[in-house]
């Protein structure tokens, strides 16, 4: 199939060509500066024509990320970025198309359309930042919130299932899962790149931490006690080994994941699984997707990148057939075809 | 033909027909021939379908009864009142479309049908074909089923090919009727079953017999002749509303060199639009039916943002559902054209049938001061006119455009005169250049007020937009409270200025008749006949139909002032008369008002302008 790429940069860009004139409006520690500051890393590394970058974000803290970057930028309203940027995107697949959006816009109010972009696979990559709250509406429980916890409208705890995103991305058929922590800016940028790279729906989930309403809320996987026994760092082609001595590992047995530690009851290498990302068949990814603490480490990186055709190319395939193949080239042939007769 | 003498004609200016049957029957298929020979033959035609929701109700119910009405005649303006002819292929049909038939006309019935299950199922007490309660209307009892069986036995063997056949008989003794011929009717079946010319045989065979059938009934002692229409000179074709408002949008978008995007979620009545557009890839067209209505329009939104000429189709419940999207259209001022065929309502309301009661949604359906411009077609084939004019209105002054239609007029025919592409008007987009350094997302036309569209890929003009409101010129996110008055102000100006650029309001009859009828959108066809048909008595009566809403035309004061009574007819409970004593109070406005999911019927606006033209 042909694949309709994107204009590259006939020049060098840099970070500057990527920053807005807009004051940035997020409180001080909110994990979106990190995210902000890696895509504007990210963008010249991924070497497009800077006008080809278009910005789509719904409503909330998460989707006031177009007004500090320096791109086209449509600020949409809540849930509906994903519609909206699907519009963007099949109108000119030409162009770059991010969307900024969190666990309130994408996991609640617009759910629909966010199962729905992932079914098609529109080659879009989607930033979903997870602070597990609704920040911008000042501290109530999202989709995403953990059960128990107590938020403004939770006063006794929350008594709802959170969605697992990965979970949900991968039941709507995604074709590309990584995942990210705030606090790791580098691991960002190169997941960034990964998911520029893939052919798609590209979802990306930014552990984020609200420092005001839900802070500390990753703080299991993030903290520097317990980051290297709870993080692992997935890497296509490598065996899953974290810990700080790098010397744990992930094993399946009896159709379950678990821990072991290599030289400990005859483990070796041997038996940790290799992370192959581009496999078609989810259900390994669907597992690594769901491991958390304290069972299991929080999987970080490349989850999934399976090759699929995107819909935005199969737009592109079908009008083309058509214009070869149709009789109907122009309006006028259009209008005179069929039953028509001439009153004189 | 072989046949005798003895029919004399009749000549009539026009006459009402409607075939009716079970679903499966083949009415549509049926009234489509007989309405596309009439027209070929040179008769003006309009014609509804009237078919159940249920996709395939149970076999001869009453909610299975699949109906179409074909309005023929020298100059016809609506699909008909109650018809001269009725075709019922089955006993449920002419219980539930007797009411339709007019005291005295001809009733055509496949008597074969008439069986004692049947006819309970009907919820008939007796068989009508034996008690007298058709007493007033001329009842043709013909033996449809067994003489369709009858004519085939040496081509087919078949029953159920004999038995698909049978509306071709019923479609024979039409044709006898009217005196029509079956050459391009048989051109027409040659093709269609071009690889099965069996088919083609059998169906002629049996269209024949029919005829002949008629030929030789003693009650239809007159044929029917309908003078030729005078129409203007050109060529012609069928169009349903829905295919001529998708083909006036996809002209729009060859005319101004945008591509189209539709982004549509399947509703009753508007779903036409969407499987057309989706034909006409080849056009460039790109056809997005999205998981919801909401996806709709906010794909069509993003596609606007990327460049394309955006639309998205619906009905009534739809429109709800996208009302914020519509203000976010409004807020950052990129073309849209969002078309509503209008069904009865509120809620799931009444799907298949006709209203207009979504004036007050889309004029004012939506938070904030959202202004947008509403045009209203008012026949099947002006829709294409409209669409166009929607998608030029739209792009050329940066607003979403609410084109409202109606179940009548979308699923409604009517003949069409082919325009050439080269005389339909231009379409000039303010699509911002390369690098120009003045380019500011909100600077302005200082005539119009219209911003000006700079296409994502476009060097040197990258910029944000969004719904939340901002800093005119530059842009950039505001809550100053004078600039958001300043901006509320410019928007509704951008909108109101359109006024310049629309036609002016035309009237039919006298400046000075005593009685002004108003309308508006689908009705346009029934008032107008009442209103000639006065006018033919001498009576002083005039009409003003409206097609532009907001913002009405110019001359809208000057053309409502100078009349005794004001009569404002629609299909609701006053929605357009509520807007015109909003915008022009100087008039005393009465109102006549229906919802009922039915159309006007001329009779009944003859009867009420009447009454009110011998008021002392």
């Amino acid at each position: 199939m042909e694949n309709y790429t994107v204009e590259r940069s006939k020049v060098e860009l840099t970070k500057e060509d990527f920053v807005s004139d807009q004051m940035v409006k997020w409180c001080p520690g909110c994990g979106d500066h990190a995210i902000l500051s890696s895509v504007a890393n990210v963008f010249p590394k991924i070497g497009y024509r800077k006008e080809n970058f278009c910005l789509v974000s719904g409503i909330g803290c998460s989707s006031r990320f177009p007004y500090y970057v320096n791109t086209y930028g449509f600020h949409s309203i809540h849930g509906r970025a994903a519609a909206v940027s699907s519009g963007v995107k099949i109108a000119n697949p030409h162009l770059s198309v991010w969307m900024a959006t969190g666990d309130g816009d994408s996991m609640a109010i617009g759910g629909n359309h966010f199962i729905h972009i992932i079914r098609r696979n529109i080659d879009i990559n989607i930033m979903l930042f997870n602070n597990q709250i609704y920040g911008l509406t000042k501290g109530q429980y999202s989709p995403t919130t953990p059960m128990g916890s107590i938020t403004k409208t939770s006063p006794q705890g929350t008594i709802e299932h959170p969605f697992n995103p990965g979970e949900l991305i991968l039941g709507a058929q995604g074709t590309f899962f990584a995942r990210g922590v705030d606090t790791n800016p580098k691991m960002m940028t190169e997941i960034f790149f990964e998911a520029a790279r893939h052919d798609g729906t590209s979802v990306v989930e930014i552990l984020q931490n609200c420092v005001i309403f839900a802070d500390k809320t990753h703080s299991q996987i993030t903290s520097k006690d317990l980051r290297d026994d709870h993080q692992i760092h997935l890497k296509n082609g490598e065996p899953m080994l974290f810990g700080k001595e790098k010397n744990k590992g992930i094993r399946m047995r009896n159709s379950r994941l678990e821990i072991v530690e290599i030289g400990k009851d005859g483990i070796t290498e041997e038996d940790i699984l290799v992370h192959d990302q581009y496999q078609q068949d989810p259900g390994l990814h669907l597992m690594l997707a769901k491991m958390a603490p304290p069972h299991l480490p929080i999987a970080l990186g490349v989850i999934r990148s399976a090759m699929y055709p995107t819909y935005d190319d199969l737009v592109e395939e079908q009008l083309k057939y058509a214009k070869t193949n149709s009789k109907i080239k122009n309006m006028d042939d259009l209008l005179n075809s069929g039953d028509t007769w001439v009153i004189d | 033909m072989t046949g005798k003498t003895k029919k004399q004609f009749i000549e009539r200016e026009d006459v009402v027909v409607k075939f009716v049957g079970d679903s499966g029957d083949g009415m549509q298929l049926t009234g489509t021939l007989f309405s596309d020979n009439a027209a070929i033959g040179g008769n003006d035609i309009a014609t509804f379908p009237d078919y159940p929701a249920e996709i395939r109700a149970p076999h001869n119910t009453i909610a299975g009864v699949s109906g179409f009405q074909v309005h023929i005649g020298k100059k016809v303006h609506t699909t008909g009142d109650l018809c001269d002819v009725l075709v019922a292929m089955n006993p449920a049909s002419l219980k539930s479309n007797l009411k339709w038939a007019k005291v005295g006309a001809t009733i055509i019935v496949d008597v074969d049908s008439f069986d004692e299950r049947s006819i309970v199922k009907a919820g008939y007490a007796s068989n009508p074909m034996d008690d007298d309660s058709l007493g007033k209307y001329n009842l043709i009892k013909a033996p449809i089923t067994s003489f369709t069986k009858e004519c085939l036995k040496e081509l087919t063997t078949d029953v159920k090919t004999a038995e698909k056949s049978r509306n071709m008989f019923a479609l024979g003794i039409i044709f006898f009727i009217f005196d029509r011929k079956f050459d391009t009717t048989f051109e027409y079946l040659d093709i269609k079953f071009k690889k099965n010319p069996l088919i083609s045989e059998i169906n002629k065979t049996v269209m024949k017999a029919g005829y002949i059938f008629a030929e030789n009934v003693d009650a239809l002692e007159s044929q029917i002749h309908i003078p030729k229409a005078t129409l203007e000179k050109g060529k012609y074709r069928n169009i349903t509303g829905n295919v001529a408002t998708a083909w006036g949008l996809l002209a729009a978008s060859e005319k101004s060199g945008i591509p189209l995007f539709l982004g549509s979620y399947p509703i009753t009545p508007a779903t036409e639009i969407l499987m057309e557009l989706a034909k006409h890839k080849s056009l460039g067209a790109k056809v997005f039916q999205a998981e919801d209505e909401i996806a709709g329009i906010c794909s069509a939104i993003g596609a606007s943002f990327a460049g394309s000429m955006a639309c998205t189709t619906t009905s009534g419940p739809g429109l709800s559902l996208k009302s914020e999207a519509i203000g976010l259209a409004v807020m950052t001022e990129l073309p849209l054209v969002i078309v509503d065929v209008q069904r009865g309502g509120p809620s799931t309301g009444l799907p298949t049938k006709s209203e207009q009661s979504d004036l007050y949604q889309a004029l004012f359906g939506r938070n904030g001061e959202a202004p947008c411009i509403i045009i209203a077609a008012s026949s099947p084939s002006n829709c294409f006119y409209f669409a166009f004019e929607a998608a030029k209105l739209s792009m050329e002054h940066m607003t979403p455009v609410i084109l409202l239609t109606d179940g009548y007029l979308g699923n409604g025919s009517q003949l069409f005169k082919i325009p050439k592409m080269a005389d339909l008007p231009k379409i000039n987009p303010p699509i911002a250049k390369p690098n120009d350094p003045d380019y500011k997302p909100y600077r302005r036309d200082p005539e119009t007020f219209v911003r000006q569209w700079a296409i994502p890929g476009t060097e040197g003009l990258r910029h944000r937009i969004g719904g939340l409101e901002k800093e005119n010129i530059i842009g950039t996110v505001s809550t100053d409270p004078q600039n958001h008055q300043l901006m509320v102000d410019l928007r509704e100006a951008k909108v109101q200025k359109v006024a310049d650029f629309i036609p002016t309001q035309t009237l039919t009859g006298k400046k000075d008749a005593d009685i002004l009828v108003v309308s508006w959108g689908g009705t346009q066809g029934a008032v107008l006949s009442a209103v000639e048909a006065l006018q033919a008595e001498g009576k002083s009566i005039a009409h003003a139909h409206f097609n532009y809403i907001m913002p009405l035309p110019k001359n809208t004061a000057d053309i409502l002032s100078g009349h005794k009574k004001i009569i404002v007819c629609e299909l609701n409970s006053g929605q357009f008369v509520n807007y015109l004593r909003m915008k022009h109070p100087e008039n005393q406005y009465r109102q006549f008002n229906k919802v009922q999911g039915l159309p006007f019927f001329v009779n009944e606006l003859t009867a009420a302008f009447n009454q009110i033209l011998e008021e002392k």
